[in-house]
């Protein structure tokens, strides 16, 4: 312990010998870790996991109803459902939980003290939408599966529209106009907006702004309110009702389901699978079945929610660390072999290889130290200005929190000292007969 | 010069010649693919576009009631058309670029549906009375709407517009006719037919693939009366001289939201949309060249500090080669050249490295090919940073006196 903290302060010594040479290996270290370490808070922020103890239980069930001569790549299904797929899977209840939901645009009508309409953005879902997804509330809660038969009015707004409208007050029970209809508020959420928007990766991006309210699926029927977000057709659209759209092959409603074991999995995948079957007997599909369920993760990915200018970007600067490092490698080389004579008199008073070989890693381990500092200097300012290169909804997701700190740290040092490996094997080498002779 | 003893000598130091052709590689490598996409991204940024952009001023208005649509429109029109300095004025459904895209399958045959695979995706744009002169839309043949055309055409149930006339951009017609002039030939989307009347310069969709993207320019012009356009029409679009926009934008915006004291209204001017839409893409290029530039000074010190490390451990048998007869020049040259032939092998390496990765990011990320000239060029660039990195060394290395030979070491 005595020799470690010897050896640390011997590298404090060196690092002050020649400080050009120090200067170069700090700085490079310091860059390349900044850079790795902005662009992989990014990173981590757009790709990491939106409901982490549930994801793997919440599954989005797809159902061709395309067939191979319209699918997408790789003849995958449609990204959503159609109404008639939506409700068979609503009516089967083949899960302990489900919910069905779509994208709706609404404004809220003045009143009150207020003058100017506001656009409302939000869902109609079905009551277990709520407590699958965890959405935490401030006042009231969701509604029950009965409203949802019931085509109720009830709404639930988000934490912020009840700002604007009701100052923060407990609004539940009182009436909104939206688009000309009468909502009771049920419910008002605590600030939610999981990132990614796993559960709407169908219209959105994933990283929208909070949506404003959540509505009863039934009652958005009633009022056939067309979808505020994707739709996705196929064929000669023939359509001219909403009755007419309803039974048409537009995808445009997202599916969930909670299952809890593998074996709940496998059962979920075999009824869809004798659904599509189903279908297929019944000739509404002249196709073999064809149908996913992914999990949120998987989801994630394949709807490719990573921006690619987060993988690009991520890309560049670990390719930058990598240079960094090959640089410090000949840095270091350079520098213990400048000291080939010290080391020489060191191993004639008795110094084993080892101990040469422990010291200068150490001593490089203090580079990675001082490396380690400068980088997380140039992260602090790169996660500050990230803002310039994302779009702000994304910047803000990139933090500077203690494990990227400590990510910082670990990263310089322990790149620094695989770096060392080889000049201190180099320098441990080095022959003290040979060095005490010419000097 | 002859080489062989540089040679020899690199193979007594077999790591750190290693180490600088490895980070020259790794830096062309990446400085290839990373000006390959700067300039893809650049490239994105000035895609032209065939309309007015830098006098159009845009308000939005949203929250209005469809049903009083053929009443609104005309007032709103009328009251922009009276501010000062409005050239022209008219409602569209979208502009380029904003993102609000509405794209449809076309296709050139009767029968040709939505999404089959012979049609064609095209983004929709439906102009309201005037919108082609409000936009400063560029008629190459045929001709454009005429107040027939808008009063004629409606929405009925269908997202297709009820009217017969169409107006396409010069890509589209190219790709739908090739080799055939495209006026008076017909699009298709069954039930829905219309007739090209005329072409115009290419217009950006609103919502585009990256620069090499062929789609980007693939869109149509739709009339639409102001009656039957059932909330389709909520962009006006009120053009001017470049330097009485931004007043518009504000006098605009203000005036539509003073007439319509149930809707949502909010004004910007073009540019500005333009500079949002790539506001990704620039910042995205400009952290690029702020990393290659780092990452070329990191490759140059760190060439300067190996070189400055060589030059020390070698400078008795420089001082010896000054004693027998090697001139400045000849020790000057010595370095150059050992680093010209560390550069050779870096940049070799480099380049395939490059083109490797290149053809992965397209494989994986459908990039698309990197022009052969980057590697080249790249590799120049590395060329010309060793050698003004071994420069200084190798200056130090040339003004080391014979009489060094004679000291004993």
């Amino acid at each position: 312990m005595v020799m470690l903290d010897y050896y640390f302060r011997l590298g404090l010594r060196s690092l002050r010998r020649n400080p050009m040479l120090t200067a170069l290996m700090v700085m490079a270290i310091g860059f390349g870790v900044a850079a790795s370490m902005t662009t992989y808070s990014v990173f981590r922020a757009v790709s990491g996991n939106p409901i982490p103890d549930k994801s793997a239980r919440l599954f989005t069930p797809q159902i061709d109803g395309w067939g191979p001569q319209q699918n997408l790549q790789n003849n995958e299904p449609g990204e959503a459902l159609g109404y008639i797929d939506a409700m068979a899977l609503m009516t089967a209840h083949k899960a302990r939980r489900q919910t069905v939901l779509y994208k709706v645009q609404l404004s809220v009508i003045p009143g009150g003290n207020r003058d100017l309409p506001l656009n409302a953005n939000g869902y109609a879902v079905t009551s277990d939408f709520f407590t699958m997804f965890e959405v935490p509330f401030r006042y009231g809660g969701g509604w029950s599966t009965r409203d949802d038969d019931a085509r109720a009015s009830g709404i639930v707004i988000s934490d912020v529209l009840n700002q604007k409208l009701f100052g923060g007050a407990d609004s539940v029970g009182r009436t909104l106009d939206l688009g000309g209809h009468d909502y009771q508020i049920v419910g008002v959420t605590s600030h939610w907006n999981p990132r990614p928007r796993f559960y709407d990766l169908f219209s959105t991006n994933g990283f929208g702004k909070e949506p404003d309210i959540y509505m009863v699926f039934n009652r958005a029927m009633d009022l056939e309110m067309r979808p505020g977000g994707r739709n996705s057709c196929r064929g000669s659209l023939s359509y001219t009702t909403w009755q007419e759209y309803l039974q048409s092959n537009c995808v445009w409603i997202t599916p969930w389901v909670e299952l809890d074991s593998p074996a709940e999995v496998a059962g979920y995948r075999r009824f869809l699978t004798n659904y599509a079957a189903e279908q297929q007997h019944a000739g509404r599909f002249n196709w073999a079945p064809n149908v996913r369920l992914r999990d949120v993760m998987q989801w994630m990915d394949y709807e490719q929610v990573v921006p690619p200018e987060s993988r690009i970007s991520l890309a560049v600067a670990l390719g930058f660390f990598l240079i960094c490092l090959v640089n410090t490698i000949g840095l270091l080389l350079a520098k213990f072999m400048r000291r080939a004579g010290e080391i020489g008199v060191r191993r004639a008073l008795g110094a084993t290889r080892g101990e040469i070989y422990t010291q200068y890693l150490i001593e490089a381990g203090t580079v990675g130290l001082a490396g380690g500092l400068l980088g997380l200097l140039f992260t602090a300012i790169g996660v500050a200005g990230v803002g310039v290169l994302f779009r702000p909804e994304i910047a803000k997701l990139a933090k500077l929190d203690p494990s990227l700190v400590a990510l910082t740290f670990a990263v310089a040092i322990v790149a620094t000292v695989l770096a060392a490996f080889y000049p201190a094997w180099r320098a441990a080498r080095v022959q003290p007969a040979w060095q005490l002779k010419s000097s | 010069m002859d080489i062989r003893p540089i040679l020899a000598s690199l193979r007594r130091h077999r790591i750190p010649a290693l180490l600088i052709v490895l980070e020259i590689a790794l830096a062309c490598a990446v400085l290839c693919n990373a000006v390959f996409m700067i300039s893809q991204r650049v490239a994105s940024i000035h895609l032209p576009n065939a309309i007015d952009e830098a006098g159009i001023a845009e308000v939005t208005l949203n929250g209005t009631d469809p049903e009083l649509a053929g009443s609104d429109i005309p007032r709103n029109l009328a009251a922009l058309r009276g501010l000062p300095g409005v050239q022209a004025a008219a409602v569209v459904s979208t502009l380029p670029l904003s993102q609000n895209n509405w794209g449809w399958g076309f296709g050139t045959k009767p029968g040709d549906a939505l999404t089959d695979r012979s049609s064609r995706n095209v983004s929709m744009y439906f102009l309201g009375s005037g919108g082609d002169a409000a936009l400063g839309l560029q008629v190459l043949e045929g001709r454009s709407f005429n107040d027939g055309d808008y009063a004629d055409s409606h929405f009925d149930k269908s997202p297709l517009p009820e009217t017969h006339v169409v107006l396409v951009t010069r890509s589209l017609a190219g790709k739908m006719w090739p080799g055939q002039p495209a006026v008076g030939k017909t699009l298709y989307a069954t039930p829905h037919y219309y007739t090209v009347i005329g072409v115009v310069a290419d217009v950006l969709r609103p919502y585009i693939g990256d620069a090499n993207s062929p789609a980007n320019y693939d869109a149509a012009f739709f009339p639409m009366s102001a009656a039957g356009s059932k909330g389709a029409l909520s962009h006006y679009v009120v053009r001017s001289a470049p330097r009485d926009r931004d007043r518009l934008v504000r006098e605009a915006e203000q005036k539509i939201a003073d007439l319509n004291p149930g809707g949502v209204a909010h004004g910007r001017g073009y540019p500005e949309i333009r500079r949002r839409y790539f506001a990704d893409m620039s910042s995205m290029a400009w952290m690029l060249v702020l990393v290659c530039v780092v990452m070329l000074a990191v490759t140059a010190f760190g060439i300067v500090g190996l070189t400055s490390f060589w030059v020390n451990q070698r400078r008795r048998q420089i001082g010896i080669r000054r004693a027998v007869g090697a001139s400045r020049a000849h020790i000057l040259q010595y370095f150059q050249t050992e680093n010209f032939l560390l550069s050779t092998g870096g940049v070799a390496l480099g380049m395939a490295l490059a083109f490797g990765i290149n053809v992965y990011l397209m494989h994986r990320y459908e990039m698309a090919r990197m022009p052969w000239f980057y590697l080249p060029a790249g590799a120049i660039a590395l060329w010309l940073i060793g050698q003004a990195s071994v420069l200084g060394p190798a200056l130090r290395a040339a003004a080391v006196p014979p009489v060094v030979a004679t000291r004993s070491a």
